[in-house]
């Protein structure tokens, strides 16, 4: 699929005699038929190869995955903890204050935060934070230190905020009107006692079982926020491969990603199990 | 009490997060008592190795670190490089270099002869897949070992002892010395290569003989240079660091500039230019480059094979005053030639009716779609393709409706992905007017005018024309370079009344350079080589 896009990895307006192209395509094996090179590919696939990249042209695949993704790893799971911890939270307090007009305020930028997309928000933080106020860098790059985070982290985050605390408000809002829950209060425990040791676990699940297509949303939207900012993560590489037509690198990227959404479906399946003892049960 | 439960929830994830952050931070990077140049390239080099590498980006990594026989000033004229003089025979056919005693590699070692006579046939070698092999086609046999029929060791460059080099011509190419300029051209160390293959361009592995060496390169953030202490004008050069940091987004170039992160942009956003140039007057640097953006006709399909009128008609009904003030705005300036002004050596040939206002040229135009068969009965629909982008666009926008009110000619916008469109342009089946560009190699009108022979892959309109081979060819054969210029001239002549193109406006180059960065010459190349900078004593310690 990947080949039938037009154009190859080596095309250029400065277009190449006819004998220089065909010494490069023999190079990257381009020049065997389409069934010979799946099959190398997928021979070295089994080594764990993903073959050389077109377009970086002094570094394979697996080196460029093996740099990029730590970066997109620590983007996504500060974004995540970020979301979890300020998601759980603003949807509790909104769920303990319902119907008041701080919870009305925490639902009406909750809702605000979904229905932006990351795209407005990122530009939009830099030229407040970075560019006018100076507080934060405004890219990526070596010569600033830890600072370099905090805006992509938050712009990935705040979708994922936005929807955690919509998700533990409605499930927080049902935990507490449900039997066990009125059962604890009857017994005379204090509302704190009753979110920490009752409420707050059951009404984490919908939240849990979100933390997979959570990840997949970071995943996906930190290749806008990685273009934005300029980072050098696997998003940024997954665009820049496909508009080169850099075929190892998309197919590479692509098969490292779906390893991975699987490997963090199996994750959550498991710790739902952790956490809800009636599946365990089953 | 609860509320306070889940600030302290919260105050402790905060520290966690912060933790992460402090743990993520990099001491390496900071540097305090080496002056640092932070320079924003557009995007990663594909290679360091000279010989794969193909981009503007690659190139001006590649001037910082490696160095050609001969190389430029910072104002653009041609200076001595690894070679200290040379020798030209009176046929021109013969060039003789004489290596510096004092050039070394980043090693240490000398650079010898040997070492370019290696290189130069690494470049033509077929293993080695040079996208630039044929840059050096006139030597003697270099042709024939590019397609496999001779081995790389009967190219005509010899090294006659450790510091003379011998390079043999099959013609005269006058433009020898800038080409012997480019990255493609720089020696590798043969010693590296042997050892460790294709990783030679590794930090770590990768020899150089330019003013900096490679520190790191982390693909899609930055490339890091330091001082090569072995380099033969290693007194004269006076950064000590050189930080490249790929980034790809204009905008977020123009934002880290006016974060004080980097000193030189690689462009300045089209959307900003105005307010750019209204914030920083004195940083902004415009010049003229060697580039031309133009319209190409498919000529090997109807309805613009053989009807130069209505090429030609189309041409002049675009009132490119209006293009490059309303829509590029960035001081490009308007073309009425093929070779843009500013090239050694030659004088731009210019369409006939350049020297007509834009009221002249319409009636012109009317008149010759008429004769060309078109009129209200018989309208013209035609299909422009162009690269999806917003300056492509609006400039496709604007001619849509030239081409309609001057002329009442329909034109289809298609927007085509850039690799799509190029392999359209390629093919030409289904293009009828498309949208291209060529920046120049050297500072030659050869560069420009080749691409336009007969059977030159780079020839996307298809155009085909004996008398302008043959005036091509007659330059090829001249010793002389000013009885070369005429023919050459005579060349871009005859191509232009052919309409084969339509070039809308030639290219400049944009930068944003901060005050502290001093040395700094605009110039038609838009070569800007660190070793020719420095930092004002202020910002040296940033």
């Amino acid at each position: 699929m990947v080949h039938a896009a037009p154009g190859g990895p080596f095309d250029d307006e400065r277009v190449l005699p006819a004998e220089i192209e065909e010494n490069i395509a023999a190079a990257y094996h381009l020049d065997e038929p389409l069934h010979k090179q799946f099959i190398r590919y997928l021979s070295g696939l089994v080594h764990g190869d993903l073959g050389p990249s077109y377009r970086y042209r002094d570094h394979t695949v697996g080196e460029l995955i093996g740099t990029a993704f730590p970066v997109s790893l620590k983007l996504g799971a500060m974004a995540m903890l970020l979301a979890l911890v300020v998601g759980v939270a603003a949807g509790s307090f909104a769920a303990l204050r319902r119907n008041t007009l701080l919870d009305r305020s925490v639902m009406a930028v909750a809702m605000t935060g979904i229905s932006i997309p990351i795209f407005v928000i990122a530009p939009l933080l830099v030229l407040l934070l970075a560019v006018r106020l100076q507080w934060l860098p405004a890219g990526w790059s070596g010569n600033v230190g830890a600072t370099k985070f905090v805006l992509p982290v938050i712009a990935l985050a705040l979708p994922q905020i936005a929807y955690i605390a919509r998700l533990t408000r409605a499930s927080m809002i049902d935990v507490l009107a449900s039997d066990f829950v009125r059962t604890a209060r009857a017994q005379g425990l204090g509302t704190t006692a009753v979110v920490r040791y009752h409420a707050l676990k059951p009404a984490l699940l919908p939240v849990l079982s979100y933390m997979g297509p959570a990840a997949a949303a970071i995943l996906t939207g930190s290749v806008v926020v990685e273009e934005i900012f300029g980072i050098p993560g696997l998003g940024q590489f997954f665009v820049r491969g496909a508009l080169n037509r850099d075929y190892t690198l998309v197919l590479g990227i692509v098969v490292f990603y779906a390893a991975l959404v699987v490997l963090l479906n199996l994750v959550v399946d498991i710790l739902y199990g952790v956490i809800d003892p009636r599946i365990r049960q089953r | 009490m609860k509320a306070l439960r889940l600030g302290a929830l919260l105050a402790a994830s905060i520290v966690l997060l912060g933790a992460l952050l402090f743990a993520c931070s990099d001491p390496a990077s900071e540097i305090a008592a080496e002056s640092v140049l932070h320079r924003g390239l557009s995007s990663d080099p594909e290679s360091l190795d000279p010989h794969k590498a193909r981009s503007v980006q690659a190139a001006e990594v590649l001037r910082d670190i490696g160095e050609g026989l001969l190389a430029y000033s910072a104002t653009g004229e041609l200076v001595a490089g690894t070679a200290s003089e040379w020798t030209i025979s009176e046929d021109g056919l013969t060039y003789t270099f004489r290596i510096r005693e004092d050039a070394r590699w980043s090693s240490g070692e000398l650079v010898t002869a040997p070492h370019f006579a290696f290189s130069l046939r690494r470049l033509v070698n077929p293993a080695t897949a040079a996208f630039y092999a044929q840059m050096l086609g006139d030597i003697v046999n270099a042709k024939d070992i590019i397609s496999g029929e001779l081995p790389p060791a009967e190219l005509g460059v010899e090294a006659i002892d450790e510091r003379t080099l011998v390079i043999t011509l099959e013609r005269p190419t006058p433009y020898l010395l800038s080409l012997l300029t480019a990255p493609s051209t720089f020696p590798v160390h043969p010693g590296s290569i042997a050892e460790h293959g294709d990783a030679f361009t590794r930090a770590g592995n990768l020899v150089s003989n330019g003013a900096y060496k490679l520190d790191a390169w982390e693909p899609g953030s930055v490339v890091e240079l330091s001082r090569n202490e072995y380099y033969w004008n290693n007194a004269g050069t006076a950064i000590d660091n050189v930080w490249h940091h790929v980034i790809t987004q204009e905008m977020t170039e123009l934002n880290r500039y006016r974060a004080g992160e980097i000193q030189i942009t690689g462009s300045v956003p089209p959307d900003n230019f105005a307010q750019v140039r209204q914030e920083y007057p004195e940083e902004l640097h415009i010049a003229p480059y060697l580039g031309v953006y133009y319209y190409g006709f498919n000529l090997t399909k109807p309805p613009f094979r053989d009807s130069p009128q209505l090429r030609e008609a189309l041409s002049m009904a675009i009132d490119r005053d209006v293009l490059v003030n309303s829509i590029t705005g960035r001081g490009e300036e308007p073309a009425y030639s093929w070779v843009p002004p500013g090239v050694d050596n030659y004088e731009p040939r210019r369409f006939i009716y350049a020297e007509q206002n834009q009221e002249e040229r319409n009636a012109h135009a009317r008149r010759l779609l008429r004769e060309a068969g078109y009129g209200p009965d018989t309208p013209l629909q035609i299909e422009l393709r162009y690269n999806t982008s917003d300056t492509q666009q609006k400039i496709a926008l604007a001619v849509q409706s030239m081409w309609r009110e001057v002329l009442g000619v329909e034109t289809t916008l298609v927007s085509e992905e850039f690799q799509v469109l190029l392999a359209n342009m390629r093919d030409r089946e289904v293009t009828q007017v498309f949208r291209s560009s060529w920046i120049g190699d050297y500072n030659d009108a050869h560069t420009f005018l080749s691409i336009m022979e007969s059977g030159n892959p780079s020839n996307m309109p298809g155009y085909e024309s004996g008398k302008f081979d043959d005036l091509m060819r007659q330059a090829a054969d001249q010793v002389e370079p000013d009885r070369r210029r005429l023919f050459l001239e005579e060349a871009e002549r005859v191509l232009l009344a052919d309409h084969p193109v339509i070039p809308l406006y030639f290219y400049v180059s944009k930068h944003l350079v901060s005050p502290e960065v001093q040395g700094w010459g605009d110039n038609v190349l838009d070569y800007h080589y660190s070793q020719h900078l420095s930092l004002a004593p202020t910002a040296a310690t940033r």
